[in-house]
């Protein structure tokens, strides 16, 4: 008993049609994109900031596409009159903070490039990357401009080219992720700082890192490590000696953000079965309650053309 | 059959003074629309990294996404449901959606920063399947081209037979006939394909489009954010798919002078109550779960706009349309719907901006002289195409008269 062209031609199709739905359902599929083993980071100790700004300085200078800026413009100390926030041509600030004993206390801000960042999560076209290293990364060339990133991002990081008529990007630090950080090397802005306030390694090491320093000056620091758990965890850590909230660092929770949309998202979709589940279902409908008094007409077909 | 009208093309004339002002607004629309092409989003909106996120994506998007959800509710009334008795409003609606989601389209363009990446979702190597984002662009995507293929009987209707081009082209008049008369038959058969396509289309990208700010708990205010967000998307997109279809029904037949067909919006306003009750429910019942209603009286914009969008504009239109004397008189009706409209729309626009509450704020968004132009001149672009369209294609029943003497 041969097959004959018909069925062939139905095999056909049905081959057709899985490879379609196959091929399609592994971008659907529940693929995670939590930060996971040896990831690096960073842990910012607050406490011995002094305010130099030369973090920002070596952050300008290394990010060849930023606007060059003076090296003296980064002696100014009146900026700190003003809370700043990351904007296209600074991908980190100091801000000053009211502190213990009447001085300042200053914080150094930038990307905390998270775990499971809501940005890659959010990106339609995936031109936000989170690199096995940790970094999360931006190719100007997939990007569509729409800011989905900008509305995801829960530290409000991402900045705008707004007056970019033509190639506007979206700007972020790098975590210095193609001339330092993809190669091991610390990112500029912690190799800079005279204080040492910053501490390149792997994430993992650097919370006990930070979890001995907590209890071996337990007067100097609040007992919290802000990043270790927020939103999933973060690349960047901080330790502060005065509450999280005082410096601007937001209460969150430990759920990250993808954590809602993703569930959500694939629920609806996974391997496609809800959405054609309802073509099914629909199509019964419309099959079984057909008007049955004129089964031979073709359907959809009433309205004018049987003049 | 002989009881529902055959759709026509309107014969009246064409330049109203309705028309005369939709083309001064259109023009101008259209002018800071180049302007923002030229100049940049800096030139012509009040967006800031703040607020990435405005009203060219709360009201040109969102709400025209769902606003034109009267496409899909009622190709599941008449065709999936075959209730022949309605099957006068799907040619009106079915090009309200195919309009209104063209325009989502073209209104996106203005928003986005590199438009002339659009595309790029549609390359598998860019597919991103856990951005909500990319699966709203996905649907609304084919949706628009089943809309275009839905149309595709209409323009056929409309040419066979009829295909008479001038001169020299004239050769070509058998040919496009005989494409046209292929084009009908093919999809003809098929039809009912596209047709439930488009309605699982809408479902998925109605309720996906309320994914899309559960990603910011933390910056949405809590009378807006929730879980259930997807749901009260989808179910208020589909509750106001009617009350749409009875506005511009009755805007049409006010502007060409005819009677409004209340035998066909009367029972079609039915329904109404019903989904939007559903609706308020889910919207209560959150409320009551995560215990929001705390909120209620704080007194900030979030609040006061809870009240008109929800409370004034939606339960009030959904107790009005319970009674059947507001059903079935034209004036009622038609203040009903169009409250209920101006529901949804500001309810979206809170979801999207009004609610959007981002930490670092230094002022709060107000949209721009040029976003308000822009978005007031592509809805005014949007019923001029309309008109045209209702003239050239048949689209609305023909006037009852004639239908009297059927
Ligand atoms: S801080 Fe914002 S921009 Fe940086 S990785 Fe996290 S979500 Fe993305
Ligand atoms: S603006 Fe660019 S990077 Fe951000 S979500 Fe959109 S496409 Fe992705
Ligand atoms: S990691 Fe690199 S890009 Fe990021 S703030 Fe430091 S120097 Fe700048």
């Amino acid at each position: 008993m041969g097959i004959d062209r018909r069925d062939f031609l139905r095999l056909l199709a049905g081959i057709g049609c899985y490879t379609v739905i196959g091929k399609s359902t592994d971008v659907w599929a529940d693929i995670r994109t939590v930060g996971h083993g040896d990831i690096l980071g960073v842990l910012v100790d607050t406490t011995f900031c002094v305010g130099c700004r030369t973090c920002e300085k070596a952050c300008n200078q290394i990010n060849k596409d930023l606007p060059r800026k003076l090296p003296e413009s980064f002696e100014d100390s009146s900026v700190f009159e003003k809370r700043r926030r990351m904007t296209t041509d600074s991908y980190t600030v100091v801000n000053s903070y009211p502190g213990k004993k009447n001085r300042q206390q200053f914080v150094k801000f930038q990307c905390m490039h998270c775990n499971d960042p809501a940005c890659v999560s959010a990106c339609i076209v995936g031109a936000l990357t989170k690199e096995d290293n940790g970094a999360v990364r931006y190719d100007p060339w997939k990007c569509i401009g729409c800011r989905y990133c900008m509305v995801a991002c829960p530290f409000q990081v991402p900045a705008y080219e707004y007056s970019n008529a033509f190639t506007p990007q979206v700007r972020k630090c790098t975590f210095c992720f193609e001339l330092r950080t993809s190669k091991g090397e610390m990112p500029a802005c912690v190799e800079a700082c005279p204080m040492e306030v910053m501490t390149f390694g792997k994430r993992k090491e650097l919370i006990k890192i930070a979890r001995k320093r907590i209890k071996r000056y337990p007067d100097r620091y609040v007992p919290h490590i802000y990043g270790e758990h927020e939103l999933g965890g973060t690349s960047w850590l901080y330790l502060s000696s005065l509450p999280f909230e005082d410096i601007d660092f937001p209460k969150f929770g430990y759920t990250s953000t993808p954590g809602y949309t993703e569930p959500i998202q694939h629920a609806i979709f996974k391997n496609f079965i809800p959405p054609l589940t309802l073509f099914a279902v629909l199509g019964c409908f419309m099959w079984f309650l057909r008007p049955q008094d004129k089964k031979s007409e073709p359907l959809l077909r009433e309205e004018g053309q049987e003049k | 059959m002989s009881f529902h009208e055959e759709p026509a093309p309107v014969d009246k004339g064409f330049f109203t003074t309705g028309v005369k002002i939709l083309v001064v607004l259109m023009v101008t629309g259209v002018s800071f629309g180049l302007y923002r092409m030229g100049f940049s989003l800096a030139s012509t909106t009040n967006l800031n990294d703040q607020y990435p996120w405005g009203m060219w994506i709360g009201v040109d998007v969102a709400s025209g996404v769902a606003l034109a959800a009267g496409g899909f509710t009622t190709a599941f009334l008449a065709h999936i449901f075959h209730r022949e008795h309605y099957h006068a409003i799907l040619r009106p609606a079915l090009l309200t959606a195919m309009l209104g989601y063209t325009f989502v389209g073209i209104g996106l363009m203005f928003d986005l920063g590199r438009w002339y990446n659009i595309w790029h979702p549609s390359l598998p190597m860019m597919w991103q399947g856990n951005s909500v984002l990319f699966e709203v662009g996905m649907c609304v995507m084919v949706y628009l081209t089943v809309l275009y293929i839905e149309f595709i009987p209409v323009a056929t209707e409309r040419f066979i037979g009829r295909v008479n081009l001038p001169g020299i082209l004239s050769v070509l008049n058998n040919p496009i006939d005989e494409f046209l008369r292929l084009l009908d038959n093919t999809f003809g058969k098929i039809m009912f394909l596209f047709v439930i396509a488009g309605v699982v289309l809408s479902c998925l990208h109605q309720s996906s489009l309320g994914t899309l700010m559960v990603i910011a708990p933390y910056k949405v205010h809590p009378l807006y954010w929730s879980l259930l967000s997807p749901l009260f998307f989808l179910s208020s997109a589909i509750a106001v798919g009617y009350p749409m279809v009875i506005f511009e029904s009755m805007i049409a037949s006010k502007s060409f002078g005819r009677k409004p067909e209340m035998h066909i919006l009367t029972p079609l306003a039915k329904f109404t109550p019903i989904l939007l009750g559903i609706y308020i429910v889910l919207k209560i019942g959150d409320m009551i779960y995560r215990g929001t209603y705390v909120y209620l009286f704080e007194g900030s914009i979030q609040s006061w706009m809870f009240w008109i969008e929800f409370g004034l504009l939606t339960v009030v239109p959904f107790l009005m349309l319970l009674s059947s004397q507001v059903r079935s008189s034209a004036g009622w009706l038609f203040a009903a719907a169009t409250m209920y409209i101006f529901g949804v729309l500001l309810n979206r626009c809170a979801v999207f901006f009004i609610a959007y509450k981002p930490p670092f704020a230094e002022k709060v968004y107000f949209p721009a002289i040029g976003e308000l132009a822009l978005t007031i001149g592509l809805i005014a672009t949007l019923i001029l195409i309309y008109r045209v369209f209702v003239t050239i294609f048949p689209i609305l029943p023909a006037p009852a008269k004639e239908a009297v003497q059927e």
